[in-house]
């Protein structure tokens, strides 16, 4: 059925609660899909949930109600193990604070994701990593820490490393957040040009109205629930 | 190299200090280890051969005279195992039968048969009181190393040649070619020639042993064609008893093991064996915590590393084995280190606790098999002591290392 709407994630009535003892529901019923290279923006005040919804729209966390539907499969039939092996194929993740592995170059940074899956390094995802590299334009910080980068350094290599399994769906979470505006421009281009060549689909949380305006559609979050949803340029 | 390993080295050299740390106490534990079992086995392995080096492993007596012996004498002393006390000492009845019967024990390497019992040795108006032991040169020699210990002379037994210690042969004033009397108690008596000198590192037998052909001792000492005793080396001594039990079920004699004659030192040997195997014990421990206190602080240290990796894929399992690894990397480069360290040190005591003549006073038992189970212990150890903290990092959720960043 995701096949057939052409939706690469589809949410159904997704709430999630915290707490055992004193439990606050933070997302009371989310309905909401994402189209195959589509570029969505959410967008809300602070505390409305847009992080916790991308957590469970990324696996990382899973909904106190609710079904999630990642690329067809309803991910609330897979293992913990099945979870982590769908997240490594199928999502991208780009943070806020970036989450580079410091001590780690540029290189070693992108091809992780590639690592993980293949258990050894291989010529094929070095050659991978570096082109990304070229094309967030770090060619020249290729064998650079990851902790001797600029910020605005470190996020052009989380995006790369977003990508580097060309995952059909992309997740960034305020990843201009803690950029000055040149650099976030930077990146945001870049976002957009990826979901443009690659055809991935990407849902950024932004308080940017800016860049959200430059998406194809903004769904926004007001006290965990979907208040509107706005088709974009 | 596999991602686990890859990332295993990499956060052990981040922790460098830590790791170092870590790294030296593990050496420390390795090379305690490696020189305590090399000094306790060196020392114990040494000391049975210096006891076994003038005993047999097993004595054989007929019934009742060992029975004697223990009421005349009390159990415990090595003393009471020198035959010169026996009045009239007892044979073996039907020795050669017997002695045939013992050859045939598994395990028995060699047999001496002994004529033994009290005399006195007479030279001048000096009397001393001797054991006078019959022997067959060839025979005896396997049992205790007669030739080896000469200090002049040969240990040949011909015609009326005795051989006798170098404490004797002090307060006689005896040397190689002089003559002396040797007298029993039904007072026979004869003229032997000193055919030499024997020095078998115990006083008491230096002084006491006089050894003689077994045909002139059987004269002597009244025994027909018989013998008093057989002496058996086997080749398990610490095998010994259950070898006699199976001598007396054969031939109906006493069989008698070093381990009995020398119970003191026996339980003294399991003593000390039992305490290094505890400070042993007690070290391993201190190594598992070292390491597992390390890694225990790696993994919050780095778990925001940890959550990255989660949320790009990384598996629970391959967590865990990044841990392990390091485990496993800190003992076994610990216990490398460690095998170097004990070594040195067993060396540095070999040339340092030096006997009066500069040899050393006992040999350290520095054998391969000894590094390799050592080595074997902390990296197995270093592998369990890193389960823990392992888990403890493959449980860390993501999503909470991802929020607050
Ligand atoms: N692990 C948690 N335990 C308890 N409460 C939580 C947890 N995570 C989030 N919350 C609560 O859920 C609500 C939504 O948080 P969330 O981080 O999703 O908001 P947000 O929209 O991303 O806000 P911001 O724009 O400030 O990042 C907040 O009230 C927060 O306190
Ligand atoms: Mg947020």
């Amino acid at each position: 059925m995701a096949e057939e709407d052409g939706a690469i994630l589809r949410l159904e009535g997704v709430r999630k609660s915290y707490g055992s003892r004193v439990v606050t529901e933070v997302l009371h019923g989310i309905d909401m899909s994402v189209n195959a290279g589509e570029f969505v923006a959410l967008v809300g005040p602070s505390g409305s949930g847009k992080s916790t919804l991308l957590n469970l729209m990324g696996l990382l966390d899973r909904p106190s109600g609710g079904r999630i539907f990642l690329d067809g499969t309803d991910t609330s039939t897979l293992d913990d193990a099945g979870q982590t092996r769908f997240r490594g194929h199928k999502i991208g993740f780009v943070f806020q604070f970036h989450h580079l592995l410091p001590a780690f170059t540029s290189l070693e940074n992108v091809m992780m994701p590639l690592l993980v899956q293949r258990g050894r390094p291989d010529d094929e995802m070095r050659q991978r990593a570096r082109m990304l590299l070229v094309r967030v334009g770090l060619e020249d910080k290729i064998f650079a820490r990851a902790s001797d980068l600029s910020g605005g350094q470190q996020q052009r290599v989380a995006v790369a490393r977003a990508l580097a399994m060309q995952p059909p769906l992309v997740l960034a979470d305020e990843p201009t957040g803690n950029l000055d505006s040149n650099s976030a421009d930077q990146v945001f281009d870049l976002l957009r040009e990826f979901n443009r060549e690659y055809r991935g689909a990407f849902v950024i949380v932004t308080h940017d109205h800016r860049m959200a305006s430059r998406c194809d559609r903004i769904v926004e979050i007001v006290d965990g629930l979907i208040r509107k949803v706005d088709t974009g340029s | 190299m596999r991602f686990e390993l890859i990332l295993a080295v990499r956060f052990l050299r981040e922790g460098r200090f830590q790791t170092l740390l870590t790294l030296a106490g593990v050496a420390v534990g390795v090379g305690v280890i490696v020189f305590l079992s090399a000094l306790i086995s060196g020392l114990q392995t040494s000391l049975v051969a210096n006891t076994l080096g003038s005993q047999p492993h097993v004595v054989i007596r007929p019934q009742d005279a060992v029975a004697r012996r223990m009421l005349e004498e009390g159990t415990d002393k090595v003393a009471a195992r020198v035959e010169g006390a026996a009045q009239r000492p007892q044979k073996i009845p039907d020795w050669p039968a017997n002695l045939g019967r013992v050859e045939r024990v598994p395990g028995v390497v060699a047999t001496s048969p002994i004529a033994a019992g009290a005399a006195f040795a007479v030279k001048g108006d000096v009397s001393k009181a001797v054991a006078l032991r019959g022997v067959d040169p060839a025979r005896f020699d396997r049992i205790v190393d007669v030739t080896g210990r000469l200090k002049s002379g040969a240990f040949r037994l011909e015609g009326n040649d005795v051989v006798l210690g170098i404490g004797l042969a002090a307060d006689l004033g005896l040397s190689v070619g002089d003559k002396l009397r040797l007298v029993t108690e039904g007072g026979r008596s004869d003229v032997f020639t000193v055919g030499g000198l024997f020095d078998l590192g115990a006083k008491d037998l230096n002084e006491r042993w006089v050894l003689s052909s077994l045909r002139n001792a059987q004269t002597l000492l009244n025994l027909e064609d018989g013998i008093t005793s057989i002496e058996v080396r086997v080749d398990a001594i610490f095998e010994a008893d259950r070898m006699a039990d199976e001598i007396s079920d054969r031939t109906g004699l006493v069989a008698e093991t070093w381990m009995q004659i020398n119970r003191q030192l026996l339980v003294g040997l399991k003593s000390q064996s039992a305490s290094s195997w505890m400070i042993q014990f007690f070290v391993v421990l201190a190594v598992a915590l070292g390491i597992a206190s390390m890694l225990v602080v790696s993994v919050v240290q780095k778990s925001r590393e940890i959550g990255i990796l989660k949320a790009i894929g990384t598996s629970t399992g391959q967590t865990m084995g990044v841990f392990l690894l390091q485990g496993t990397i800190l003992g076994l480069a610990g216990s490398a280190l460690g095998c170097g360290l004990g070594a040195l040190l067993a060396l540095l005591f070999r040339s340092m606790a030096l006997a009066p003549d500069g040899s050393p006073v006992f040999p350290v038992d520095l054998t391969w098999t000894r590094f390799v189970a050592a080595s074997a212990v902390a990296t197995v150890v270093g592998v369990v002591a890193a389960v823990a903290p392992a888990r403890r990092a493959a449980r860390l959720d993501p999503a909470e290392v991802i929020r607050y960043g």
